[in-house]
């Protein structure tokens, strides 16, 4: 067992800077989750095939351009865009007629949507692999303690707080958030003052979406744009999460935090089982906070 | 006997016998194909209905059911290929691993209600899932574990055909039972009411990890009545989406009635098996299915037809 022999302080630190980086990812898809979940109340299994959507328009709309800098940063720009646009058109569609049912029902609803964005993308893209290169400057490494740190981690790493001040500023600044979180608490009350609290869940529900694509989005550079990523993040925003409080954002990026650096040095000790290591995280966490660490909206 | 006539009526006891029957006799003129593709059936279908055991009689949102089912696949297979003892040991001994894990996932997620339960759930089982994705010394990885030796007698087609028939209607049964014993009345009173069942003294939480408790149990003889059939075990088997799948046909059969996870179960199974003939593009149909059942027959199939066929104040809640 070569149980945590090869960690030295060099590996360990930069082990945390890609947790990091990691942690922005997750962070930005889950948020996206929890914002859904906190107003609308819908689980929704479909977040994951958004951020594989994202993704692979990402690469669809960089490879239009001729795949230069320039078409990176369209893509980063328009794919996020792209997934709100399909967001809203199913939100609008199917999703605000069905708000009154169970939640049972709206979680089958939006896996009904899984299965079909599964087929369309795989329609669409076929089962290769794809992948997509970020900009010169943003490519090759830093050196740190004589390790390379990738740029483009460093990259995510500015993106990640500035998304974050950006939902804080939107949810607490501005009149529809403001009007999003009253209809968290108590959305027969915002109805009543004269609201219109279907519209109010639409914008919510597209907002929550745009961060899929653009956590889909931001992280096609660094990984094989793939069928099946849709399955994997689902499931770790799902903990993200809990961990945090239903519908909080702070938890959220607090989640995403615990979640990414437990798996990056989970990688240094284990590493065929790293992925052991957050969910230890979370059951420490329910043990001793069954709702989540932060204050969550229901 | 007079336990018998207070749990079945007269017309649904009729139905089930000449149903038995109909799938007893069904072997002599089935063609081999069919005969495996039934013997998947009725594993699929005791699984279905052990969920629905808890979903829909006790109103837990199991969202991640099949990791007890592949759970229980995962240990008969490991117990025939690694341990040498006789086959019948194993068939005992799988359900109650799976009981078991259902005790330790029960004790972490029973402390949660509704959505948060099925949302850690799903996370939990994910977790199993992972670890015996990655654990090839152990359970073969994404390989999976094949060529598992299953006598003649019963891991034949038409061996396979009976036994999975044999045991899975005996589990139904059993099921039925546990549903119409004060146990299962209570579990349909903390479905309706969690509130009020606390307030009158039930231990709410504790009756619902023994509910799961006893649906992994099921969910681990399904598990070995799949290993039965087909010889082997792959981590798919409890993969998250394959869960979402089950609960799908719980709500096609229609999820407050007994029987209806069952038909469900079938009429997917069939739809897949047909469906795949004539194009690689199963799930969507299956996304499209879904969604107009839960705009047009949220009863479910099942629910419809009682709906029609049996007047409003005769059937129970």
């Amino acid at each position: 067992m070569e149980f945590a022999s090869n960690i030295t302080l060099a590996a360990l630190f930069q082990q945390i800077l890609v947790g990091l980086s990691r942690t922005t990812i997750l962070f930005i898809v889950a948020s996206g989750l929890s914002l859904v979940l906190g107003v609308l109340r819908i689980p929704n299994v479909a977040h994951g095939s958004l951020y594989m959507i994202g993704a692979f328009l990402a690469y669809a709309i960089a490879t239009l351009f001729g795949g230069g800098p320039s078409g990176f940063w369209i893509a980063l720009f328009l794919a996020p865009i792209g997934v709100a646009m399909i967001s809203f058109i199913i939100e609008r569609g199917l999703f605000c007629h069905l708000y009154e049912r169970e939640h049972l029902m709206l979680l089958l609803f939006t896996f009904a949507f899984t299965l079909v964005f599964g087929d369309l993308v795989k329609l669409v893209w076929g089962s290769d692999y794809r992948s997509l290169s970020a900009p010169v400057f943003l490519q090759g490494a830093f050196s740190i303690f004589d390790f390379p740190f990738p740029r483009y981690n460093l990259f995510l790493l500015i993106i990640g707080p500035l998304v974050a001040l950006g939902l804080w500023f939107l949810t607490n600044k501005t009149k529809i958030g403001k009007i999003a979180r009253a209809a968290a608490v108590d959305r027969e009350m915002v109805g009543a003052i004269g609201i219109n609290v279907s519209w109010v869940f639409a914008a919510v529900f597209v907002i929550g979406c745009f961060l899929a694509g653009l956590g889909g989005a931001l992280v096609a550079p660094t990984q094989n744009i793939t069928q099946g990523m849709d399955h994997a993040i689902i499931i770790e925003a799902f903990l993200i999460v809990i961990i945090g409080g239903l519908g909080n954002i702070w938890g959220a990026l607090l989640g995403a935090l615990i979640f990414g650096l437990t798996d990056s040095i989970g990688i240094l000790l284990l590493p065929q089982f790293a992925i052991v290591f957050p969910y230890m995280a979370v059951i420490i966490v329910l043990v001793f906070r069954p709702k989540g660490l932060l204050k969550s909206t229901w | 006997m007079i336990l018998f006539k207070a749990l079945f009526s007269k017309k649904s006891a009729i139905i089930s016998i000449l149903l038995l029957v109909l799938l007893l006799l069904l072997p002599q003129f089935l063609p081999r194909f069919y005969t495996y593709l039934f013997a998947m059936i009725f594993a699929i279908c005791l699984l279905a209905t052990s969920l629905n055991m808890v979903l829909g009689f006790g109103g837990m949102f199991q969202f991640h059911h099949t990791v007890f089912y592949g759970f229980g696949a995962y240990a008969f297979a490991l117990f025939v290929t690694k341990s040498g003892l006789p086959l019948w040991i194993g068939y005992v001994i799988a359900p109650f691993c799976s009981a078991l894990l259902g005790l330790v996932l029960g004790l972490i997620t029973v402390r949660l209600t509704k959505l948060y339960f099925g949302m850690l759930q799903l996370s939990l089982g994910s977790l199993v899932w992972a670890i015996t994705y990655r654990w090839y010394s152990f359970t073969g990885g994404d390989d999976g574990i094949h060529g598992i030796p299953i006598p003649d007698l019963i891991g034949s087609s038409t061996g396979a055909y009976y036994f999975n028939l044999i045991v899975t209607a005996a589990c139904l049964l059993l099921m039925y039972i546990i549903v119409n014993s004060p146990f299962g009345r209570t579990f349909q009173g903390i479905r309706d009411n969690p509130e009020r069942c606390e307030a009158v003294g039930v231990n709410v939480q504790k009756q619902q990890l023994v509910g799961q408790i006893i649906a992994a149990f099921f969910a681990g003889v399904a598990g070995t009545l799949f290993v039965t059939v087909e010889g082997s075990v792959f981590p798919d088997l409890m993969f998250w989406t394959f869960s979402l799948e089950i609960l799908i046909m719980c709500l096609l059969g229609g999820w407050f009635i007994f029987m209806g996870p069952a038909l469900g179960a079938a009429i997917i199974i069939m739809l897949r098996t047909f469906v795949g003939i004539y194009t690689e593009y199963w799930t969507l149909i299956l996304g499209i299915v879904l969604m107009l059942l839960i705009f047009f027959l949220p009863e479910g199939v099942l629910g419809l037809f009682l709906k029609k066929a049996v007047p409003a104040e005769k059937r129970e809640g």
